[in-house]
């Protein structure tokens, strides 16, 4: 393939492959835990940290990885103190990212460009950052795929993660900062503005079609190489930004799987609908029956194995 | 008003299993505790011994549910202290011991995650986080079929009824084999087929003599399966006895009253939870 003979291409789809894969892998966690939006606050704090890298002529991937790290634990600690009032917090947090990155860009020396960062540029890999993104990408992956157990139960069901005398706190803010340097391994693939939805549109995408956790996680990640990678191909021979590409084809994806699994999710509504009803009058049965009530709690049980049966209030007793 | 109990009463109504110097396997002195700078509770004293089932009644904002959450850790208590098999709360590390079903309107969280996938989080603990083995997966079978869900294992949690969900949440609890069962309001909004389950696991844990506190709103068909009976009011400790009479769910068909009654209790506590 002709793509392949330059050298920024290489190290632009092998970084690309990094991130369809580290993405996902930590979206998952924090689709799970109903924080889609974390990423997105991570990356706008990163700026800043892009920001100081261009003011002090550092590298701005290094100061995007301890801004955003150090951003996501305050985050952390803001969501574990304050359940109602955290989210202006984090909102206030995520705007002072963003324009402290501009404000420090703009007073860096020389022609300095943010645009690459927050929207990502392919020829913007540098030989030097390769390195340090096939590092990142290695340790995000360590964590999200071994930790996945205790990471599993700690954003399935956080207080009872916390009975069961896991370190809640410490695999939470794992968590933050393995978001962190994901943000910052993506930055120069998709920019900073819409890491975010590499973390979250291949999660979306993976579960109208899967029913477990495990499934999910191998599912969304497959599907993140997959438009990264033909995303960042595509852009080698048309002329368009990577980040809103890779973006554009992964909603593109999201809304194909959404209808192609529509049909199917309707009958399946149906046949929950006809285990309901069956369902009814099992436990009319077992009302009336009173002695025999372990005998009509098996059979219903029996009947609505097979199929789905939609949490209803038919089959609830009122509080 | 606090009624202390005899310790004559233990023994008569706690299961044979369960002795009467038996050393509490929850003990809580004198127990305060506030939400949001409100007193919740004030002054408790509880305990539950091994083989017990003990029920934890009141009226909703009663501080019984506040209780139950002082016992494992997820409220800070302000006053008092608490001991878990003999050991300063503080200090308690044995967390594989406590088995507990938090008060929810579902198990699902934004990702789809299976049924099996839920109960086995129940075996994690500081001790094991990463790999689990047969012995885990036995477990985990054994707490699936003691609910009547092993055949939904591979299924979507999300796609399941409430009383379902409820059971999952069960089994994730009983997965850990626990020598005490903490359960937060199981009963609300559950199915015939869940409460029989419920029941079911009340008995099996009463005869290995496991410990269980069940947090209640009302007795209801569960009755004759709880030994004892503490009524919050108000953040304290109003009753502590026999199950209280007149709750309304007596008249069910198929309940049969075997449980021994202690007169003294009985009747000096008339709509407690009114």
């Amino acid at each position: 393939m002709s793509l392949l003979q330059y050298d920024f291409m290489q190290r632009a789809l092998l970084a690309a492959l990094l991130v369809g894969m580290t993405a996902p892998a930590v979206g998952v966690y924090l689709v799970q835990r109903r924080q889609a939006f974390m990423g997105d606050g991570i990356g706008h704090i990163a700026l800043t940290g892009v920001g100081l890298g261009l003011l002090l002529d550092r590298s701005p991937v290094l100061l995007a990885v301890l801004t955003a790290a150090a951003g996501a634990v305050v985050i952390e600690l803001v969501r574990e103190h304050s359940k109602v009032s955290g989210d202006l917090a984090l909102s206030v947090m995520f705007y002072g990212g963003i324009a402290g990155g501009v404000m420090l860009a703009s007073q860096s020396e020389g022609n300095s460009n943010l645009d690459a960062y927050l929207f990502g540029q392919l020829t913007s890999v540098a030989p030097e950052d390769i390195q340090v993104i096939v590092i990142l990408a290695i340790a995000v992956l360590a964590v999200t795929i071994g930790l996945r157990r205790p990471l599993f139960t700690v954003c399935q069901d956080e207080e009872f993660a916390r009975v069961t005398g896991l370190p809640v706190r410490a695999l939470n803010l794992l968590i933050a900062v393995t978001a962190a340097v994901t943000v910052t391994v993506a930055m120069r693939v998709v920019g900073l503005l819409l890491v975010s939805a590499l973390m979250v549109v291949p999660v979306a995408i993976a579960q109208q079609l899967t029913r477990t956790f495990a499934v999910t996680m191998a599912t969304a990640i497959a599907v993140g190489v997959a438009v990264s990678v033909s995303g960042t191909t595509l852009t080698y021979y048309v002329d368009a930004p990577p980040g809103a590409t890779i973006v554009l084809i992964a909603i593109a994806l999201f809304v194909l799987v959404g209808l192609l699994t529509a049909p199917l999710n309707l009958r399946r509504a149906a046949r929950r609908a006809a285990a309901v009803s069956s369902a009814e009058v099992d436990v009319d049965v077992a009302a009336t029956v009173g002695a025999q009530r372990r005998d009509a709690s098996t059979g219903s049980s029996g009947t609505m194995s097979g199929t789905s049966p939609a949490p209803t209030a038919v089959e609830e007793e009122p509080r | 008003m606090r009624v202390t109990r005899p310790d004559t009463a233990i023994a008569r109504t706690s299961a044979p299993t369960a002795q009467v110097d038996a050393a509490p396997v929850v003990r809580m002195t004198g127990g305060t505790a506030e939400l949001g700078g409100r007193p919740v509770l004030r002054g408790v004293d509880l305990k539950v011994f091994p083989g017990e089932v003990v029920a934890l009644l009141g009226a909703n904002g009663s501080g019984k549910s506040t209780a139950v959450r002082t016992l494992v850790g997820l409220v800070p208590l302000t006053g008092g202290r608490i001991e878990l098999f003999g050991t300063p709360h503080g200090r308690f590390k044995d967390w594989a011991r406590i088995g507990y079903v938090p008060q929810r309107t579902t198990a699902a969280a934004g990702v789809p995650a299976s049924v099996r996938e839920v109960v086995a989080s129940g075996r994690l603990d500081r001790r094991r986080m990463f790999r689990l083995g047969r012995a885990d997966r036995t477990a985990v079978d054994e707490a699936l079929a003691a609910v009547g869900m092993l055949d939904r294992a591979g299924d979507g949690i999300a796609h399941l009824s409430g009383g379902q969900q409820q059971r999952v949440l069960i089994a994730r609890a009983l997965a850990r084999r626990p020598d005490l069962l903490i359960m937060d309001e199981p009963m609300a909004g559950v199915d015939l087929a869940s409460q029989e389950v419920l029941a079911e696991t009340l008995r099996r844990q009463k005869q290995e003599g496991r410990a269980v506190l069940l947090v209640l709103h009302e007795l209801g068909p569960l009755e004759p399966l709880i030994d004892r009976a503490v009524v919050l009011r108000d953040g304290c400790v109003c009753h502590d006895g026999v199950p209280p009479e007149a709750l309304g769910q007596h008249a069910l068909p198929g309940h049969d009253h075997v449980h021994p009654h202690a007169d003294d209790h009985a009747h000096a506590t008339p709509g407690l939870l009114t």
